[in-house]
Protein backbone atom coordinates (compact mmCIF):
# COMPACT_ATOMS: atom_id res chain seq x y z
CA UNK A 1 0.00 0.00 0.00
CA UNK A 2 1.20 3.62 -0.68
CA UNK A 3 1.96 5.83 1.67
CA UNK A 4 2.69 9.49 2.78
CA UNK A 5 5.17 11.63 3.99
CA UNK A 6 4.48 14.73 5.89
CA UNK A 7 7.14 17.02 5.95
CA UNK A 8 7.45 19.66 8.36
CA UNK A 9 10.12 22.26 9.17
CA UNK A 10 11.05 22.79 12.88
CA UNK A 11 9.83 26.58 14.11
CA UNK A 12 10.68 27.50 10.78
CA UNK A 13 10.66 30.97 11.06
CA UNK A 14 13.49 30.38 13.73
CA UNK A 15 15.48 28.08 12.07
CA UNK A 16 15.47 30.44 9.10
CA UNK A 17 17.39 32.66 11.11
CA UNK A 18 19.81 30.16 12.53
CA UNK A 19 21.16 28.55 9.16
CA UNK A 20 22.62 32.24 8.55
CA UNK A 21 23.55 33.05 11.98
CA UNK A 22 24.61 30.14 13.87
CA UNK A 23 26.07 31.77 16.87
CA UNK A 24 22.06 31.80 18.05
CA UNK A 25 21.79 27.82 17.83
CA UNK A 26 20.42 27.10 22.08
CA UNK A 27 19.38 30.51 22.59
CA UNK A 28 16.03 31.81 23.13
CA UNK A 29 15.08 33.95 20.18
CA UNK A 30 11.41 34.94 18.69
CA UNK A 31 10.33 36.42 15.45
CA UNK A 32 7.39 38.55 15.54
CA UNK A 33 4.92 39.63 12.88
CA UNK A 34 4.26 42.09 10.42
CA UNK A 35 5.06 45.45 12.24
CA UNK A 36 6.40 43.65 15.12
CA UNK A 37 3.35 42.98 16.38
CA UNK A 38 2.93 39.69 18.35
CA UNK A 39 5.49 36.93 18.38
CA UNK A 40 4.52 34.38 15.58
CA UNK A 41 7.27 31.96 16.07
CA UNK A 42 9.42 30.33 19.02
CA UNK A 43 13.08 28.55 19.43
CA UNK A 44 12.20 25.73 22.01
CA UNK A 45 14.22 27.70 24.35
CA UNK A 46 11.63 30.48 24.31
CA UNK A 47 8.97 27.99 24.77
CA UNK A 48 10.50 26.63 27.72
CA UNK A 49 10.06 30.23 28.95
CA UNK A 50 6.89 29.91 29.01
CA UNK A 51 6.41 32.15 25.85
CA UNK A 52 3.23 31.81 24.16
CA UNK A 53 2.17 32.02 20.32
CA UNK A 54 0.57 35.28 19.37
CA UNK A 55 1.48 37.14 22.85
CA UNK A 56 2.43 40.83 22.19
CA UNK A 57 5.86 42.08 22.26
CA UNK A 58 4.85 44.14 24.91
CA UNK A 59 3.76 41.80 27.33
CA UNK A 60 7.54 40.33 27.61
CA UNK A 61 9.51 42.95 27.38
CA UNK A 62 10.85 42.21 30.77
CA UNK A 63 11.25 38.66 29.92
CA UNK A 64 13.28 39.76 26.65
CA UNK A 65 15.62 41.41 29.10
CA UNK A 66 15.25 38.90 31.89
CA UNK A 67 16.78 36.13 29.88
CA UNK A 68 18.42 38.13 26.73
CA UNK A 69 15.93 36.76 24.57
CA UNK A 70 16.91 37.62 21.14
CA UNK A 71 14.02 39.06 19.03
CA UNK A 72 13.75 39.35 15.17
CA UNK A 73 11.07 41.07 12.68
CA UNK A 74 9.75 38.73 10.09
CA UNK A 75 12.45 38.54 7.30
CA UNK A 76 10.03 37.12 4.47
CA UNK A 77 11.97 37.41 2.00
CA UNK A 78 14.16 34.67 3.54
CA UNK A 79 11.72 32.39 4.44
CA UNK A 80 10.51 32.78 1.24
CA UNK A 81 13.44 31.56 -0.64
CA UNK A 82 13.96 28.75 1.94
CA UNK A 83 10.60 27.65 2.17
CA UNK A 84 11.29 26.89 -2.20
CA UNK A 85 14.46 25.56 -1.81
CA UNK A 86 13.16 22.84 0.95
CA UNK A 87 10.09 22.22 -1.39
CA UNK A 88 12.51 22.03 -4.23
CA UNK A 89 15.11 19.37 -2.64
CA UNK A 90 11.89 17.34 -1.51
CA UNK A 91 11.54 16.78 -5.25
CA UNK A 92 14.37 14.68 -5.48
CA UNK A 93 12.24 12.41 -2.52
CA UNK A 94 9.28 11.90 -4.92
CA UNK A 95 7.80 13.00 -7.85
CA UNK A 96 4.59 13.26 -5.86
CA UNK A 97 4.87 16.59 -3.27
CA UNK A 98 2.14 18.74 -2.16
CA UNK A 99 3.10 22.21 -0.96
CA UNK A 100 0.32 22.42 2.00
CA UNK A 101 1.72 25.81 3.44
CA UNK A 102 5.22 27.92 4.05
CA UNK A 103 6.74 25.11 5.80
CA UNK A 104 5.12 22.08 5.42
CA UNK A 105 4.81 19.19 2.49
CA UNK A 106 2.83 16.00 1.87
CA UNK A 107 4.54 13.66 -0.38
CA UNK A 108 4.06 10.30 -1.87
CA UNK A 109 5.59 7.48 -1.13
CA UNK A 110 5.68 3.94 -2.61
CA UNK A 111 5.35 0.73 -0.90
CA UNK A 112 8.59 -0.82 -1.60
CA UNK A 113 10.57 1.71 0.63
CA UNK A 114 11.96 1.36 3.96
CA UNK A 115 9.92 4.57 5.31
CA UNK A 116 11.81 5.27 8.27
CA UNK A 117 15.37 4.90 6.89
CA UNK A 118 13.31 6.68 3.68
CA UNK A 119 12.44 9.67 6.22
CA UNK A 120 15.76 9.73 8.08
CA UNK A 121 17.35 10.16 4.66
CA UNK A 122 14.85 13.61 4.11
CA UNK A 123 15.86 14.89 7.30
CA UNK A 124 19.63 14.92 7.09
CA UNK A 125 19.81 15.81 3.16
CA UNK A 126 17.06 19.04 3.94
CA UNK A 127 19.40 19.81 7.02
CA UNK A 128 22.81 19.54 5.38
CA UNK A 129 21.69 20.76 1.83
CA UNK A 130 19.20 24.08 2.95
CA UNK A 131 20.24 24.24 6.49
CA UNK A 132 16.93 23.57 7.83
CA UNK A 133 15.75 20.67 10.24
CA UNK A 134 12.44 18.93 9.41
CA UNK A 135 10.19 16.39 11.65
CA UNK A 136 8.35 13.52 9.22
CA UNK A 137 5.62 11.54 9.82
CA UNK A 138 4.23 8.50 7.31
CA UNK A 139 1.08 6.82 7.62
CA UNK A 140 -1.14 5.39 5.24
CA UNK A 141 -3.19 8.56 5.34
CA UNK A 142 -2.76 12.35 5.85
CA UNK A 143 -4.75 12.97 8.58
CA UNK A 144 -2.75 9.78 10.07
CA UNK A 145 0.48 11.54 9.06
CA UNK A 146 -0.56 14.23 10.74
CA UNK A 147 -0.80 11.67 14.06
CA UNK A 148 2.32 10.63 12.98
CA UNK A 149 3.72 14.52 12.60
CA UNK A 150 2.93 14.81 16.57
CA UNK A 151 5.01 11.97 17.85
CA UNK A 152 7.73 13.12 14.92
CA UNK A 153 8.31 16.58 17.02
CA UNK A 154 8.44 15.25 20.17
CA UNK A 155 11.15 12.19 18.97
CA UNK A 156 14.86 12.10 19.35
CA UNK A 157 14.64 10.83 15.66
CA UNK A 158 12.26 13.48 14.64
CA UNK A 159 10.72 10.75 12.30
CA UNK A 160 7.97 8.67 12.73
CA UNK A 161 6.04 6.18 10.74
CA UNK A 162 2.38 4.49 11.00
CA UNK A 163 1.93 1.62 9.29
CA UNK A 164 -2.24 0.76 9.65
CA UNK A 165 -4.60 2.86 11.26
CA UNK A 166 -4.58 0.38 14.41
CA UNK A 167 -0.81 1.20 15.10
CA UNK A 168 -2.01 5.15 15.71
CA UNK A 169 -4.66 3.99 18.43
CA UNK A 170 -2.49 4.19 21.36
CA UNK A 171 -1.25 7.64 20.23
CA UNK A 172 -4.94 9.03 19.26
CA UNK A 173 -6.11 7.52 23.07
CA UNK A 174 -4.17 10.50 24.79
CA UNK A 175 -4.89 12.90 21.52
CA UNK A 176 -7.13 15.78 22.72
CA UNK A 177 -9.33 15.85 19.47
CA UNK A 178 -8.99 19.74 19.68
CA UNK A 179 -5.74 18.76 18.75
CA UNK A 180 -6.46 16.85 15.38
CA UNK A 181 -5.95 18.53 12.09
CA UNK A 182 -9.38 19.89 11.28
CA UNK A 183 -11.17 20.02 14.41
CA UNK A 184 -11.16 23.78 15.39
CA UNK A 185 -12.63 25.74 19.08
CA UNK A 186 -16.34 25.75 18.27
CA UNK A 187 -16.26 21.67 17.30
CA UNK A 188 -13.93 20.45 19.92
CA UNK A 189 -16.41 22.19 22.07
CA UNK A 190 -19.66 20.71 20.72
CA UNK A 191 -17.99 17.22 20.80
CA UNK A 192 -16.57 17.16 24.25
CA UNK A 193 -20.71 18.26 25.28
CA UNK A 194 -21.02 14.48 23.32
CA UNK A 195 -18.83 13.10 25.49
CA UNK A 196 -16.50 13.22 22.19
CA UNK A 197 -12.90 14.33 24.16
CA UNK A 198 -10.24 12.04 22.82
CA UNK A 199 -9.39 11.52 18.66
CA UNK A 200 -9.64 7.77 19.39
CA UNK A 201 -13.20 8.36 20.48
CA UNK A 202 -13.79 10.79 17.65
CA UNK A 203 -12.69 7.44 15.53
CA UNK A 204 -15.35 5.49 17.02
CA UNK A 205 -18.20 8.53 17.24
CA UNK A 206 -21.03 7.17 15.78
CA UNK A 207 -21.04 7.91 12.28
CA UNK A 208 -24.70 9.64 12.15
CA UNK A 209 -23.54 11.87 14.45
CA UNK A 210 -20.49 13.15 12.72
CA UNK A 211 -22.06 13.43 9.42
CA UNK A 212 -25.07 15.39 11.19
CA UNK A 213 -22.28 18.48 12.62
CA UNK A 214 -19.23 17.87 10.03
CA UNK A 215 -21.10 16.42 7.21
CA UNK A 216 -18.82 14.69 4.59
CA UNK A 217 -15.65 16.65 5.43
CA UNK A 218 -16.29 14.53 8.77
CA UNK A 219 -16.91 11.44 7.29
CA UNK A 220 -13.59 11.77 5.64
CA UNK A 221 -11.91 12.76 8.81
CA UNK A 222 -13.00 9.52 10.20
CA UNK A 223 -12.38 7.14 7.42
CA UNK A 224 -8.88 8.76 7.02
CA UNK A 225 -8.60 7.44 11.01
CA UNK A 226 -9.23 4.01 10.04
CA UNK A 227 -6.34 3.93 7.58
CA UNK A 228 -8.76 4.51 4.18
CA UNK A 229 -7.63 7.51 1.90
CA UNK A 230 -10.08 10.11 0.94
CA UNK A 231 -8.24 13.00 1.09
CA UNK A 232 -5.04 12.94 -2.23
CA UNK A 233 -2.47 14.72 -2.72
CA UNK A 234 -2.94 18.24 -4.58
CA UNK A 235 -0.24 18.10 -6.68
CA UNK A 236 -1.08 21.31 -8.82
CA UNK A 237 -2.14 24.23 -6.93
CA UNK A 238 -5.41 25.93 -6.72
CA UNK A 239 -5.87 28.70 -8.60
CA UNK A 240 -6.39 31.49 -6.09
CA UNK A 241 -9.89 33.49 -6.31
CA UNK A 242 -8.80 36.50 -4.37
CA UNK A 243 -5.53 38.06 -3.44
CA UNK A 244 -5.00 41.14 -1.18
CA UNK A 245 -2.74 43.69 0.61
CA UNK A 246 -3.15 45.22 3.73
CA UNK A 247 -1.28 46.57 6.64
CA UNK A 248 -1.50 48.43 10.02
CA UNK A 249 0.38 51.60 10.89
CA UNK A 250 2.54 52.35 13.06
CA UNK A 251 1.42 55.83 13.18
CA UNK A 252 -2.30 56.29 12.56
CA UNK A 253 -3.47 57.97 9.37
CA UNK A 254 -5.67 60.98 9.82
CA UNK A 255 -5.70 62.55 6.22
CA UNK A 256 -7.46 61.90 2.97
CA UNK A 257 -4.20 62.35 0.73
CA UNK A 258 -2.28 60.02 2.89
CA UNK A 259 -4.97 57.24 3.18
CA UNK A 260 -4.32 57.56 -0.11
CA UNK A 261 -0.09 57.41 -0.37
CA UNK A 262 -0.65 54.52 1.48
CA UNK A 263 -3.25 52.95 -0.36
CA UNK A 264 -1.12 53.20 -3.46
CA UNK A 265 1.14 51.09 -2.11
CA UNK A 266 -1.26 48.36 -1.54
CA UNK A 267 -2.60 48.54 -5.04
CA UNK A 268 0.23 48.54 -6.62
CA UNK A 269 1.90 45.54 -4.58
CA UNK A 270 -1.62 43.54 -5.61
CA UNK A 271 -1.47 43.86 -8.55
CA UNK A 272 2.17 42.97 -8.72
CA UNK A 273 0.92 40.26 -6.99
CA UNK A 274 -1.82 39.32 -10.26
CA UNK A 275 0.48 40.15 -12.83
CA UNK A 276 3.17 37.55 -11.03
CA UNK A 277 0.04 35.04 -10.87
CA UNK A 278 -0.93 35.35 -14.35
CA UNK A 279 -4.11 36.67 -13.47
CA UNK A 280 -6.63 39.89 -13.95
CA UNK A 281 -8.89 41.23 -11.41
CA UNK A 282 -12.88 42.03 -12.32
CA UNK A 283 -13.15 43.50 -8.45
CA UNK A 284 -11.98 45.44 -6.41
CA UNK A 285 -12.54 45.84 -2.42
CA UNK A 286 -11.14 49.15 -0.19
CA UNK A 287 -10.93 49.25 3.38
CA UNK A 288 -9.50 51.35 6.03
CA UNK A 289 -10.43 51.05 9.54
CA UNK A 290 -9.60 52.87 13.35
CA UNK A 291 -8.31 50.80 15.94
CA UNK A 292 -10.51 47.81 17.45
CA UNK A 293 -9.68 49.13 20.99
CA UNK A 294 -10.97 52.51 20.58
CA UNK A 295 -14.08 53.81 22.12
CA UNK A 296 -16.03 53.93 18.83
CA UNK A 297 -14.43 51.98 16.24
CA UNK A 298 -15.22 52.37 12.79
CA UNK A 299 -14.52 51.35 9.16
CA UNK A 300 -14.88 52.86 6.00
CA UNK A 301 -15.29 50.16 2.80
CA UNK A 302 -15.96 50.05 -0.49
CA UNK A 303 -16.23 47.70 -3.50
CA UNK A 304 -16.14 48.43 -7.28
CA UNK A 305 -16.78 46.18 -10.30
CA UNK A 306 -13.79 47.28 -13.01
CA UNK A 307 -15.37 48.39 -15.93
CA UNK A 308 -13.00 45.69 -17.69
CA UNK A 309 -10.63 42.92 -15.86
CA UNK A 310 -7.24 44.14 -15.46
CA UNK A 311 -3.74 44.05 -13.69
CA UNK A 312 -2.62 47.40 -14.79
CA UNK A 313 -1.48 49.57 -11.70
CA UNK A 314 -2.30 52.98 -13.60
CA UNK A 315 -6.18 51.75 -13.83
CA UNK A 316 -6.49 50.50 -10.15
CA UNK A 317 -4.58 53.41 -8.99
CA UNK A 318 -7.02 55.73 -10.02
CA UNK A 319 -9.83 53.80 -8.80
CA UNK A 320 -8.63 53.81 -5.50
CA UNK A 321 -7.86 57.09 -5.31
CA UNK A 322 -11.78 58.68 -6.43
CA UNK A 323 -13.28 55.86 -3.82
CA UNK A 324 -11.57 56.88 -1.08
CA UNK A 325 -12.22 60.06 -2.14
CA UNK A 326 -15.97 59.63 -1.74
CA UNK A 327 -15.71 57.32 1.42
CA UNK A 328 -12.77 59.11 3.51
CA UNK A 329 -14.49 60.58 7.30
CA UNK A 330 -12.51 62.53 8.29
CA UNK A 331 -11.78 62.88 12.27
CA UNK A 332 -10.56 59.33 12.80
CA UNK A 333 -7.43 57.84 13.45
CA UNK A 334 -7.38 55.05 10.65
CA UNK A 335 -5.18 52.23 12.17
CA UNK A 336 -5.64 49.78 9.34
CA UNK A 337 -5.94 49.77 5.42
CA UNK A 338 -5.65 47.57 2.02
CA UNK A 339 -7.49 45.95 -0.48
CA UNK A 340 -8.80 42.99 -1.75
CA UNK A 341 -8.63 41.73 -5.36
CA UNK A 342 -11.32 39.16 -6.74
CA UNK A 343 -13.21 37.89 -9.48
CA UNK A 344 -9.80 36.66 -10.84
CA UNK A 345 -9.42 35.27 -14.26
CA UNK A 346 -5.98 33.75 -16.17
CA UNK A 347 -4.72 36.95 -18.62
CA UNK A 348 -4.64 34.38 -20.90
CA UNK A 349 -8.65 34.64 -21.14
CA UNK A 350 -8.51 37.90 -21.46
CA UNK A 351 -11.78 38.91 -23.72
CA UNK A 352 -11.85 41.86 -25.89
CA UNK A 353 -14.24 44.50 -25.54
CA UNK A 354 -16.47 45.72 -27.81
CA UNK A 355 -14.50 48.95 -28.73
CA UNK A 356 -11.13 47.11 -29.66
CA UNK A 357 -8.21 47.60 -27.30
CA UNK A 358 -6.17 45.46 -27.67
CA UNK A 359 -3.31 47.84 -29.25
CA UNK A 360 -3.68 49.13 -25.92
CA UNK A 361 -4.29 46.48 -23.54
CA UNK A 362 -0.71 45.23 -25.25
CA UNK A 363 0.96 48.26 -24.36
CA UNK A 364 -0.18 48.05 -20.81
CA UNK A 365 1.32 44.83 -20.82
CA UNK A 366 4.83 45.63 -22.30
CA UNK A 367 4.99 48.76 -19.73
CA UNK A 368 3.93 46.60 -16.55
CA UNK A 369 6.50 43.74 -17.40
CA UNK A 370 9.17 46.23 -17.58
CA UNK A 371 8.32 47.58 -14.03
CA UNK A 372 8.22 43.95 -12.78
CA UNK A 373 11.81 43.19 -14.05
CA UNK A 374 13.31 46.34 -12.97
CA UNK A 375 11.91 45.86 -9.58
CA UNK A 376 13.02 42.15 -9.95
CA UNK A 377 16.57 43.11 -10.85
CA UNK A 378 17.15 46.25 -8.85
CA UNK A 379 14.66 45.55 -5.88
CA UNK A 380 11.47 46.16 -4.75
CA UNK A 381 10.67 50.10 -5.35
CA UNK A 382 13.37 50.81 -7.79
CA UNK A 383 10.58 52.32 -9.96
CA UNK A 384 6.85 53.01 -9.01
CA UNK A 385 4.32 55.53 -9.35
CA UNK A 386 4.70 58.39 -8.24
CA UNK A 387 1.57 58.68 -5.55
CA UNK A 388 3.27 56.00 -3.59
CA UNK A 389 6.49 58.30 -2.56
CA UNK A 390 4.73 61.11 -0.80
CA UNK A 391 4.56 59.88 2.56
CA UNK A 392 7.03 57.02 4.01
CA UNK A 393 6.92 57.00 7.35
CA UNK A 394 3.68 54.59 8.01
CA UNK A 395 5.74 52.18 6.09
CA UNK A 396 6.23 48.04 7.95
CA UNK A 397 8.23 48.63 11.03
CA UNK A 398 10.75 46.07 11.55
CA UNK A 399 13.17 47.24 13.08
CA UNK A 400 15.04 44.01 14.21
CA UNK A 401 14.77 42.70 10.58
CA UNK A 402 18.07 40.26 9.79
CA UNK A 403 19.34 40.91 6.48
CA UNK A 404 17.98 39.46 3.40
CA UNK A 405 20.97 36.98 3.66
CA UNK A 406 19.49 35.10 -0.01
CA UNK A 407 17.98 37.51 -2.39
CA UNK A 408 19.94 40.83 -1.95
CA UNK A 409 23.92 41.08 -2.76
CA UNK A 410 24.54 43.65 0.10
CA UNK A 411 23.11 41.68 2.58
CA UNK A 412 25.00 38.71 1.98
CA UNK A 413 26.17 35.91 4.80
CA UNK A 414 29.54 36.79 5.94
CA UNK A 415 32.27 34.37 6.40
CA UNK A 416 35.56 34.83 8.00
CA UNK A 417 39.04 33.99 6.91
CA UNK A 418 40.88 34.98 9.84
CA UNK A 419 41.46 33.91 13.27
CA UNK A 420 39.02 32.04 15.60
CA UNK A 421 37.42 33.68 18.43
CA UNK A 422 36.67 31.63 21.17
CA UNK A 423 33.26 33.53 22.27
CA UNK A 424 31.10 34.99 19.88
CA UNK A 425 28.93 35.98 22.81
CA UNK A 426 30.17 39.56 22.61
CA UNK A 427 29.21 39.90 18.91
CA UNK A 428 26.34 42.32 18.20
CA UNK A 429 22.72 40.57 17.30
CA UNK A 430 22.99 41.95 13.70
CA UNK A 431 24.30 44.84 11.23
CA UNK A 432 22.43 45.62 8.49
CA UNK A 433 25.84 45.90 6.05
CA UNK A 434 23.88 48.52 3.80
CA UNK A 435 21.34 51.30 4.21
CA UNK A 436 18.01 50.74 2.44
CA UNK A 437 17.53 52.39 0.10
CA UNK A 438 14.55 54.01 1.55
CA UNK A 439 15.98 54.35 4.57
CA UNK A 440 13.69 52.50 6.19
CA UNK A 441 15.57 50.02 8.48
CA UNK A 442 18.07 51.75 10.67
CA UNK A 443 19.55 48.16 12.01
CA UNK A 444 18.42 48.87 15.40
CA UNK A 445 19.81 47.40 18.58
CA UNK A 446 18.76 44.25 20.12
CA UNK A 447 16.20 44.64 22.69
CA UNK A 448 17.35 45.17 26.15
CA UNK A 449 20.51 45.72 25.17
CA UNK B 1 -9.95 41.25 -31.32
CA UNK B 2 -7.86 41.68 -34.92
CA UNK B 3 -4.75 43.45 -33.61
CA UNK B 4 -4.35 40.97 -30.73
CA UNK B 5 -2.58 37.64 -32.73
CA UNK B 6 -0.73 40.03 -34.57
CA UNK B 7 1.08 41.32 -32.02
CA UNK B 8 2.02 37.98 -30.79
CA UNK B 9 3.35 37.36 -33.64
CA UNK B 10 5.50 40.55 -34.17
CA UNK B 11 6.63 38.89 -30.24
CA UNK B 12 7.68 35.82 -31.54
CA UNK B 13 9.38 36.75 -34.26
CA UNK B 14 11.65 39.62 -32.16
CA UNK B 15 13.34 36.18 -30.66
CA UNK B 16 15.32 35.45 -34.26
CA UNK B 17 18.30 37.27 -35.58
CA UNK B 18 16.29 39.05 -38.31
CA UNK B 19 12.75 39.91 -39.18
CA UNK B 20 11.38 37.88 -41.82
CA UNK B 21 10.03 40.41 -43.71
CA UNK B 22 13.16 41.46 -44.23
CA UNK B 23 14.04 39.36 -46.83
CA UNK B 24 16.29 36.46 -46.48
CA UNK B 25 16.83 35.28 -43.34
CA UNK B 26 19.70 35.16 -41.33
CA UNK B 27 21.81 32.18 -41.88
CA UNK B 28 22.83 31.94 -38.75
CA UNK B 29 18.91 31.37 -37.65
CA UNK B 30 18.83 27.90 -37.14
CA UNK B 31 22.58 27.76 -35.34
CA UNK B 32 20.82 30.12 -32.63
CA UNK B 33 21.66 28.44 -29.08
CA UNK B 34 20.58 30.60 -26.49
CA UNK B 35 23.38 33.06 -24.27
CA UNK B 36 25.46 31.44 -22.18
CA UNK B 37 24.40 31.24 -18.78
CA UNK B 38 26.85 31.76 -15.68
CA UNK B 39 23.86 30.11 -13.70
CA UNK B 40 24.45 27.58 -15.36
CA UNK B 41 28.08 26.70 -15.46
CA UNK B 42 28.67 27.77 -11.73
CA UNK B 43 25.53 25.99 -9.85
CA UNK B 44 25.37 22.62 -10.46
CA UNK B 45 22.83 22.65 -7.05
CA UNK B 46 20.73 25.50 -7.37
CA UNK B 47 18.48 24.57 -4.68
CA UNK B 48 21.66 24.09 -2.38
CA UNK B 49 24.03 26.74 -3.03
CA UNK B 50 24.02 29.70 -1.27
CA UNK B 51 26.68 33.07 -1.82
CA UNK B 52 28.59 34.43 1.13
CA UNK B 53 31.04 37.20 1.41
CA UNK B 54 34.51 36.69 2.55
CA UNK B 55 36.09 39.03 5.52
CA UNK B 56 39.83 38.54 6.31
CA UNK B 57 43.30 37.49 4.47
CA UNK B 58 43.50 33.84 6.00
CA UNK B 59 43.03 32.49 2.57
CA UNK B 60 44.71 34.52 0.39
CA UNK B 61 46.85 31.68 -0.82
CA UNK B 62 44.31 30.19 -2.38
CA UNK B 63 43.29 33.54 -4.20
CA UNK B 64 40.32 34.48 -1.37
CA UNK B 65 40.49 38.17 -0.99
CA UNK B 66 38.50 40.00 1.60
CA UNK B 67 35.04 41.58 -0.34
CA UNK B 68 35.08 38.72 -2.62
CA UNK B 69 32.05 36.65 -2.89
CA UNK B 70 32.04 33.33 -2.58
CA UNK B 71 29.49 30.16 -4.47
CA UNK B 72 29.14 27.37 -1.85
CA UNK B 73 27.84 24.29 -2.40
CA UNK B 74 26.29 22.61 0.32
CA UNK B 75 25.06 19.44 -1.71
CA UNK B 76 28.94 18.53 -2.12
CA UNK B 77 30.72 15.98 -0.03
CA UNK B 78 33.85 17.82 1.93
CA UNK B 79 36.58 15.77 1.47
CA UNK B 80 40.66 16.08 2.51
CA UNK B 81 41.62 19.43 0.67
CA UNK B 82 38.74 21.29 -0.48
CA UNK B 83 38.04 24.76 0.78
CA UNK B 84 35.08 24.81 2.88
CA UNK B 85 32.56 26.92 4.72
CA UNK B 86 32.52 25.38 8.56
CA UNK B 87 30.78 26.66 11.43
CA UNK B 88 32.86 26.45 14.89
CA UNK B 89 31.86 27.75 18.00
CA UNK B 90 28.66 29.15 16.63
CA UNK B 91 30.63 31.18 14.04
CA UNK B 92 31.44 30.98 9.90
CA UNK B 93 34.62 30.63 8.70
CA UNK B 94 36.32 29.83 5.32
CA UNK B 95 39.62 27.55 5.51
CA UNK B 96 41.04 24.58 3.71
CA UNK B 97 39.43 20.85 5.53
CA UNK B 98 42.84 18.89 6.09
CA UNK B 99 41.95 14.93 6.91
CA UNK B 100 44.86 13.09 8.24
CA UNK B 101 44.31 9.57 9.39
CA UNK B 102 42.26 10.30 12.56
CA UNK B 103 42.75 14.15 12.94
CA UNK B 104 40.88 16.69 10.91
CA UNK B 105 41.98 20.36 10.90
CA UNK B 106 41.54 23.52 9.21
CA UNK B 107 44.42 25.07 7.76
CA UNK B 108 44.93 28.61 6.65
CA UNK B 109 46.18 30.00 3.21
CA UNK B 110 48.35 32.51 5.28
CA UNK B 111 51.62 31.60 7.19
CA UNK B 112 50.22 34.38 9.88
CA UNK B 113 47.22 31.62 10.35
CA UNK B 114 48.04 28.42 12.31
CA UNK B 115 45.78 25.54 11.44
CA UNK B 116 42.99 24.51 14.09
CA UNK B 117 42.75 20.84 15.18
CA UNK B 118 39.12 20.15 15.66
CA UNK B 119 38.34 18.66 19.09
CA UNK B 120 35.88 16.83 20.63
CA UNK B 121 35.12 19.68 22.83
CA UNK B 122 34.21 22.08 19.84
CA UNK B 123 31.38 22.97 18.57
CA UNK B 124 32.17 22.19 15.01
CA UNK B 125 29.93 21.33 11.91
CA UNK B 126 30.39 21.55 8.11
CA UNK B 127 28.09 24.29 6.73
CA UNK B 128 29.37 23.79 2.64
CA UNK B 129 32.22 23.22 0.01
CA UNK B 130 33.25 26.31 -1.66
CA UNK B 131 33.56 25.72 -5.64
CA UNK B 132 34.52 29.21 -6.95
CA UNK B 133 35.48 32.40 -6.18
CA UNK B 134 34.07 35.55 -7.48
CA UNK B 135 36.86 38.41 -7.57
CA UNK B 136 36.34 41.79 -9.06
CA UNK B 137 40.00 42.98 -10.62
Amino acid sequence: MNSIALVDCNNFYVSCERAFQPWLQGKPMVVLSNNDGCVVARSPEAKALGIAMGTPLFRIRDQITQHNIHVFSSNYSLYGDLSQRVMASLQQFSPMVEIYSIDEAFLGLTSNQHHSEYGQLMRRVIKQQVGIPVSVGIAPTKVLAKVAMEVAKRSESGVFCLACGEDAEPILRTMPIGAMWGIGQRLTEWFTARGITTALQFKYADSGLVHRKMGVVGQRLRMELHGIPCLPLELIPKTKHETGVSRSFAEPITTLTDLQTAMAVFVSRAAEKLRRQGQLASVMAVFARTSHFVESPMAIFHTVALPAPTNYTPVLLKWSGAILQVIFRPGYLYKKAGVVMSGLQPMSHRQGDLFDQSLSLEREKQLMDVVDQLNGRFGRDTINFGITRKRQDWRTRCTRRSPRFTTCWDELPTVKAGTFEVTPQSRPLFVILAPDQRGMFSGAPPLGS
Amino acid sequence: MIGFPLMQVVHRLSLYACPVSAGFPSPADDYLEGRLDLNQYLIKHPTATFFVRVTGDSMIGAGIHTGDILIVDRALEARDGKVIIAVVNGELLVKRLRIEKKKVYLASENSDYPPLVITDLMDFEMWGVVTTVIHPL
